[in-house]
């Protein structure tokens, strides 16, 4: 395996006296596909939200390549290689796509403070180039608020690689899309990862796409890690029957 | 002090409070349920005061007669509350909130006049309380048996409130709907009666606090706005939507006030330092210190999120040709204009600059300002006063003065970027106070309530056509580079901050920066257009920066819509134009505008411009 693009040690988190997560480790390839499962509740969004920097963990070791970005906020580790993609989408809904796509590239070249420039005249063509890879280059010039939901999701995954990532974190990808889109989009994103050598980390509710597009599969209850392995593995694991099925051990 | 004074300076304050408590209360009810930002709340209470002061003359200086006016007062002003629901809001509640907002200014300039025209420009001052007019004698000191009444009314209501929200139906939906408007909708429950009610109900607390404060204060016609500013931050400080907070929160700020009065002047290591003058200024300081450690206020939570909001529209590149075309217009205006024409059509340049500083900051940066006048005030009073005070050049002045305004939008702007909504809204408005108190009080540099004299452009500029191409070529300069910088990589910065926070931190972008940074940039504008009309007028009064100053911005922005770039120039044209029309032949020019507004406002839920806009698209949809 080559080295970790993503290593998280003992990882703590609790609100008042409730133990969210508690001592997750684990760590992801460049171009791996990893999914972190779990039901409701189990802490999966928690976990999530210490690796973007939205929450500080209790106590735990975050690297991304080497380097600790425990209390770093989610723009600066932005700024080190971290794409996102959000649950309930979250892009710029009064511009169009393509602007979309141009505003990750003008921040990423820190070209934003420009007052008199006109914006969009730059990165025209790497933002086409991105949707082309998503498919969304015919609705470039359409406004991301009257786009359907699953066209959102891809606009999103365009932003996501705007930065050229080294990992990209997906919170929830195919919440509320078809399940046909569903797989469509994963695959999608398992292709480019590996292309492009991202490493990925997704939560997912959808065990046909966690099964059929992960590289590995890591399960959180109760904010405890109780299994990891390849899906095979995983499937076969009594731990995650036992969480998933409510049968005894 | 001694402990004897402090207790009277305690009983005072809380006196003070009462009424305070019962208008905020009210105000924070209202908001809860129907999430609107009710400015004609201070007018419910100024309605309150005149409404008691007549009654009590009808029914005769006895206890009966005092308390049944105070009553009847209420709940006449309550009525007054459902005319106004039923009438104009609930046909606006679909509109957005921007949208509500100036209705419900136009609501105050309509019952500003209705009082005038009534009661008289005269301040009326009411009786005392029959059979309370006699002091206490409280630790060697006399405190009126009044105050002593006031003090028990606050608790009283408070639990009568606490009882009614949580042991009725009634309470029970309207704590639901503060929660979540939508699922008691949702419910199936009747939303048109629910909001009436709530009016009808905040309406009699906000005319109970006036009635109730007439042995203690002349009714005027300037109480409107100034309650509704203290109802504001008490709100904001208690937390929006929480009644137990308004409550303390009430108290504090009455407490703090009577303290300064009380403390009077002090000298601290030979200066002497006035805490009397400090109690125009004191919530405002408190309101910054509680937003800044508790952004939510003393007991509030933090607004939900709300749902299926509508996204704001593209915004369309202005045409150059368009632009300059008017630009040419406006340019031979003179040569066919009489002097007349020319003087108002300066006054329209200036405030178009500062409608579109306005609408920069609360259209596309999305942080709406009700205290944008603070600038504009800053701006014309450093103008004048560097002319006056410091013997600099005209010119000098007029280059300086923007500069001064943007500092202080950077000073102001550095706590208003840490919040966002409504509470961003009254802590700038609670800014634009404390400005206005300084320039109000401070006799020895700005002339206090006269304001500052014979500020006239140097000679060169003496003629009035003159000026009013200076004014055109400074202002018409400021707009079109805001609009230029809207279309900027930083203006995009904004507007994409303005759709996500989220998702602009999500790749990289510093919102606050930004935000900062647009704050003193429009601040600075509106600093130049304050001085440009400084020098135009020839004085500078306090009005310059006053709340109503700011809620004529608000009213150009809106009555153009805050969804065009044209829009905030129109509104700015229209509003200026027709007021001077309106009040060369009429005292009650607020009326007339107020209704010409609500007619708009009904009318054209989008502002004028984009009324006209979707007019023209409908016409030619029905042509294709």
């Amino acid at each position: 395996m080559s080295r970790a693009v993503l290593q998280v040690e003992g990882l703590h988190k609790s609100f008042g006296g409730v133990q969210a997560v508690a001592d997750v480790s684990f760590a992801i390839s460049a171009g791996e596909m990893l999914a972190l499962i779990g039901p409701n509740g189990a802490g999966k969004s928690t976990c999530f939200n210490m690796l973007n920097g939205q929450l500080a963990p209790d106590s735990g070791i975050v690297r991304l390549e080497g380097r600790d970005i425990v209390g770093l906020r989610p723009r600066a580790i932005w700024r080190l290689g971290v794409g996102r993609t959000f649950q309930i989408t979250a892009t710029f809904a009064s511009l169009s796509v393509r602007e979309n796509v141009q505003m990750a590239l003008y921040s990423h070249a820190g070209r934003l403070r420009s007052l008199l420039s006109r914006f969009g005249a730059a990165f025209g063509g790497e933002a086409d180039a991105l949707l082309d890879q998503v498919g969304m280059l015919d609705q470039a010039e359409r406004t991301c608020g009257v786009l359907a939901y699953g066209d959102l999701k891809r606009v999103e995954l365009a932003i996501a690689l705007a930065n050229e990532p080294r990992l990209l974190l997906m919170d929830e990808p195919t919440a509320g899309m078809a399940p046909k889109e569903r797989v469509a989009l994963m695959e999608l994103t398992a292709r480019l990862a590996r292309a492009r050598n991202i490493a990925v980390l997704f939560t997912e509710h959808d065990m046909d796409v966690v099964f059929s597009q992960a590289d590995r599969i890591i399960v959180l209850d109760r904010g405890v890690l109780i299994a990891g392995g390849t899906p095979p593995e995983v499937r076969a694991n009594p731990n995650v029957r036992a969480v998933y099925l409510g049968s005894a051990h | 002090m001694t402990l004897a004074s402090i207790i009277i300076q305690l009983l005072n304050g809380l006196a003070a409070a009462a009424s305070l408590f019962l208008v905020s209360a009210g105000l924070s009810l209202i908001f809860g349920v129907t999430r609107i930002v009710n400015f004609a709340h201070g007018s419910l209470y100024m309605l309150g005061l005149y409404g008691a002061y007549s009654l009590i003359q009808f029914f005769g200086r006895t206890p009966l007669g005092f308390w049944g006016a105070v009553v009847l007062a209420a709940l006449a002003v309550g009525l007054v509350g459902i005319l106004i629901e039923v009438l104009v809001l609930r046909r606006i509640y679909r509109a957005p909130e921007l949208f509500q907002l100036l209705a419900t200014f136009a609501v105050v300039l309509v019952i500003k006049d209705i009082a005038l025209f009534t009661w008289g420009a005269e301040d009326l001052v009411g009786p005392r309380a029959p059979g309370l007019s006699m002091a206490v004698e409280i630790m060697g000191r006399r405190i009126p048996a009044y105050d002593l009444v006031l003090i028990a009314i606050g608790p009283v209501v408070l639990g009568a409130l606490w009882l009614l929200l949580t042991r009725t139906r009634w309470g029970a939906l309207v704590r639901a709907a503060t929660q979540d408007r939508e699922m008691v909708g949702a419910l199936g429950v009747d939303q048109a009666r629910l909001f009436t009610s709530v009016f009808f109900v905040g309406s009699v607390l906000a005319g109970l606090g006036g009635a109730l404060q007439i042995p203690r204060e002349p009714a005027n016609l300037e109480l409107d706005l100034a309650i509704i500013a203290d109802a504001f931050v008490i709100t904001v400080v208690g937390g929006l939507g929480s009644i137990g907070g308004a409550f303390l929160a009430a108290i504090v700020i009455g407490v703090a006030k009577a303290f300064c009065v009380g403390i009077g002047s002090v000298t601290w290591f030979g200066f002497e330092v006035s805490f009397s003058k400090l109690t125009l200024v004191v919530e405002f300081l408190i309101m910054a210190l509680v937003l800044v450690v508790r952004p939510y206020g003393l007991l509030g939570k933090p607004q939900a999120a709300q749902r299926a909001a509508e996204p704001a529209p593209r915004l369309q590149v202005p045409s150059w040709t368009f632009a300059l075309v008017w630009l040419a217009l406006l340019a031979l205006v003179p040569l066919a204009a009489d002097r007349y024409t020319t003087i108002l059509l300066t006054d329209i340049v200036c405030f178009a600059l500062f409608a579109v500083s306005l609408h920069f900051i609360m259209g596309p940066a999305g942080m709406v300002s009700f205290g944008h006048a603070a600038y504009f005030g800053i701006g014309a009073y450093a103008a004048g006063l560097l002319l006056k005070r410091f013997g600099l050049p005209m010119e000098a002045a007029l280059l300086l003065a923007p500069l001064i305004a943007g500092l202080f939008a950077i000073v102001y702007g550095w706590f208003c970027v840490r919040l966002s909504g409504v509470y961003l809204a009254m802590l700038t408005l609670a800014f634009a106070q404390i400005s206005w108190s300084v320039v109000f009080q401070w006799d020895s540099m700005t002339g206090g309530s006269n304001g500052v004299f014979g500020v006239w452009p140097s000679a060169w500029l003496s003629d009035k056509t003159a000026y009013y191409y200076l004014a055109l070529v400074l202002c018409g300069a400021g707009i079109l580079f805001l609009w230029r910088v809207l279309f900027s990589p930083f203006g995009y910065a904004l507007r994409a901050g303005r759709d996500s926070p989220l998702r602009a931190e999500a790749i990289g972008i510093d919102l606050r920066g930004f935000q900062w940074a647009a704050f003193a940039l429009v601040g600075a504008l509106a600093g130049l257009a304050g001085a440009v009309y400084a020098f135009s007028k020839g004085s500078i009064s306090p009005s310059s920066i006053s709340i109503a100053q700011s809620t004529d911005g608000l009213i150009m922005v809106l009555l153009g819509g805050v969804e065009t770039l044209t829009g905030p120039v129109v509104g700015a044209a229209i509003f200026t134009w027709l007021r001077d029309v309106v009040a060369r032949n009429t005292e009650f020019w607020r009326a007339v505008m107020g209704g010409v507004i609500l007619l708009i406002v009904l009318l054209f839920p989008q502002g004028l411009v984009g009324g006209l806009k979707a007019l023209v698209v409908r016409w030619r949809e029905q042509r294709a």
